[in-house]
């Protein structure tokens, strides 16, 4: 048996402990895809492979025992998926063209949550639109607010839904709900005057508690979305840590931007022997240093006038 | 009078009437209500037909029109007081049958209950309404139970129908207005709801004993007190008092009033520390007794007018109907 296993992972296959069989790894952008592709994957799975499906922890899914000599009758049977879920493919019926930069995840968002500041999804998708494929090993991940149930802080790219509250102050009655649930479940960030609420700009996180407790539409959301992106999180046997704050208030737009020039970051400054051609950036920015990240991050970026910019930005983590 | 109108004819009509009232109708908030990307239907200011929402129901209702949700009644500074000034113009109101029987609720609580109130009344003075014609009942309307249906002191009604209006006129310069625009003349009645899938019974034999009985509990853990369902309740008249000093000028204040909520905390707050109805069970009876009990007594009709809109916003799914539907059995459990 010849097979060429750079190229098969590149093709979003597996080598598996199980000589001869492989996995087909599938991503869903965004995580939320329409029931009927479901039962293509069964049909996959139990065709190809030995019937069993595993779910992901980058919200995708794995169809594991599936010999090497079918891949290109998977790739073939994926393609109806790929279609649907509007990934960006070099050549039909060729399966994935890539598996560095990983699913884009997202929690489920406003299309259900009642917290979620926007359609988690629909960003996860235009982010996948923007970057995949490419072998650059990139890992995005959205929420739809300062909760985190995406726990976006674990990827290089952390981008977790804001709205900054608007105040009608004649439309309040005064009740206090803004402020104690604020105070209970968020920062603090409120505080009574005169009978109606102050907000403290500089520490709303942007969670909309008070516009979801309002009871009057005295808080409302703003019409322009905004987002907190963290940078550099990640796990690994090196140095896992937390993503740390880079930009608070920013829009999709700069979001986009600044992932894209990262990439060019990294292919200028990527350890040219390293294992698999694959880095996490986090030790890249480690070697370079913050500021010179930073510099080919905001390259050609215009920032919304009331984004935050932390700099510099140090992490910790663990180390072994 | 009745007329077919289209949408340049009854705007031209609304542009005329914008020289002498604030035209307040249901209108799209967009992305303005509690969840993200979430529309808000409710009352602004209007300069066209094509803002107003005619197939949804007003999540809050026109009252705030002529019971501001805060009200400055005065300004004070040293010696000085001055009073606030009343609106410039008059207003226009459109609303629905339910809302339009709340409106006698409104003159129950703020013109027939002691003395008149003087920051109502001169608003209420220069109002006219418009009737939105019903095609449908909503979710939550019981309004065929209240008897609050069908109403007739209105000076124009509107029942929209796609591009067209039909209106139903009884003011004479506006029928004039619509001749000299050359509008079409039919016979226009405005559209009734004469059922709803949610019917409401209030038992005859009620009594304050209903009070003793265990339906309230219920709500002591259900409810979270946020009084939505005061706040976008069309009868609910209930005001706090607030007196404000400036932050930068402490000598310069004023007074206004604000809407509060029998539901809410510090409603029952007086002075010496005491407060009463701490559980939210004895607030919800307190209120469904007021809305289809004690108004009754005092005004001859129930305060409540099934408009529907506190089941409609009521973050916990509590029904205002379905509790007012367990009180037959609560006063057979009081009874025995």
């Amino acid at each position: 048996m010849d097979i060429n296993t750079a190229k098969l992972k590149k093709n979003a296959f597996r080598v598996t402990k199980e000589r001869g069989l492989t996995a087909s790894r599938i991503r869903v952008p965004g995580g939320h895809l329409e029931a009927k592709y479901l039962g293509v994957l069964q049909h996959i799975a139990e065709e190809y492979g030995n019937g069993t499906i595993h779910i992901t922890s980058r919200q995708g899914f794995e169809i594991p025992g599936i010999p090497f000599d079918k891949m290109d009758a998977v790739n073939e049977a994926l393609q109806g998926i790929i279609e649907g879920l509007e990934i960006n493919q070099e050549a039909k019926n060729e399966g994935y063209p890539a598996a560095g930069t990983r699913n884009i995840t997202a929690c489920i968002g406003n299309r259900v949550c009642p917290y979620a500041c926007y359609d988690t999804t629909a960003l996860a998708k235009r982010i996948e639109k923007a970057v995949f494929p490419n072998d650059l090993h990139f890992k995005i991940a959205v929420t739809g607010c300062p909760n985190d149930c995406g726990k976006v802080r674990m990827h290089d790219f952390g981008i977790m839904g804001m709205t900054e509250p608007q105040l009608d102050p004649n439309r309040c009655i005064s009740c206090g709900a803004c402020v104690k649930k604020c105070e209970k479940k968020s920062v603090g960030a409120l505080t009574m005057q005169n009978y109606r609420p102050i907000r403290d700009a500089h520490k709303c996180i942007g969670c909309g508690e008070c516009v979801i407790n309002c009871p009057n539409r005295a808080w409302t959301r703003s019409e322009q979305k905004y987002y907190r992106l963290t940078l550099l999180g990640r796990t690994g046997k090196k140095n896992p840590r937390m993503g740390e704050d880079f930009i608070k208030w920013v829009d999709e737009e700069t979001i986009i931007k600044i992932i894209l020039n990262t990439y060019d970051y990294v292919k200028e400054y990527i350890d040219p022997n390293a294992p698999g051609g694959k880095e996490h950036i986090g030790y890249i920015v480690d070697r370079t240093g913050f500021e010179e990240f930073k510099r080919w991050a905001l390259k050609d970026v215009v920032l919304p006038e009331n984004a935050e910019v932390m700099t510099p930005v140090y992490w910790k983590g663990i180390k072994y | 009078m009745g007329f077919h109108v289209n949408e340049s004819q009854f705007d031209a009509w609304l542009t005329e009437q914008r020289k002498t009232y604030d035209i307040y109708a249901p209108m799209r908030y967009a992305g303005g209500n509690t969840f993200s990307d979430v529309d808000c239907i409710r009352y602004g200011k209007v300069s066209s037909i094509s803002e107003i929402v005619f197939d949804k129901k007003s999540e809050y209702s026109f009252k705030e029109v002529l019971s501001p949700i805060s009200q400055t009644l005065f300004f004070f500074t040293e010696n000085e007081k001055k009073e606030a000034d009343p609106p410039k113009k008059g207003a226009i109101i459109f609303l629905r049958s339910c809302d339009l029987h709340a409106l006698k609720r409104l003159d129950d609580m703020y013109l027939r209950n002691g003395p008149e109130d003087y920051y109502y009344k001169r608003i209420r003075d220069n109002i006219k309404i418009v009737l939105i014609g019903c095609k449908q009942s909503f979710e939550n309307c019981f309004c065929v139970s209240m008897g609050t249906n069908i109403s007739e002191n209105y000076d124009m009604s509107v029942n929209a129908q796609g591009s067209t209006y039909a209106i139903n006129c009884k003011d004479n310069a506006w029928n004039q207005f619509f001749l000299d625009l050359g509008a079409s003349r039919h016979l226009v009645v405005p559209d009734q709801v004469h059922e709803n899938p949610v019917k409401v019974h209030i038992p005859e034999n009620l009594t304050p004993d209903v009070a003793r009985a265990s339906m309230w509990e219920q709500y002591n853990k259900r409810c979270i007190n946020c009084g939505r369902c005061n706040f976008v309740c069309p009868s609910c008249t209930c005001f706090a008092m607030q007196d404000i000093h400036y932050c930068d000028n402490a000598n310069v204040g004023e007074r206004r009033r604000v809407w509060s909520s029998c539901m809410v905390d510090k409603f029952t707050d007086v002075a010496g520390g005491g407060s009463y109805r701490k559980k939210n069970g004895e607030r919800m009876r307190f209120k469904v007794l007021h809305k289809v009990y004690s108004h009754k007594k005092r005004h001859g009709c129930h305060m409540c007018v099934g408009c529907g809109r506190c089941d409609d916003i009521c973050p916990e799914y509590i029904s205002f109907s379905h509790c007012v539907n367990q009180l037959e059995n609560a006063m057979k459990e009081v009874s025995t």
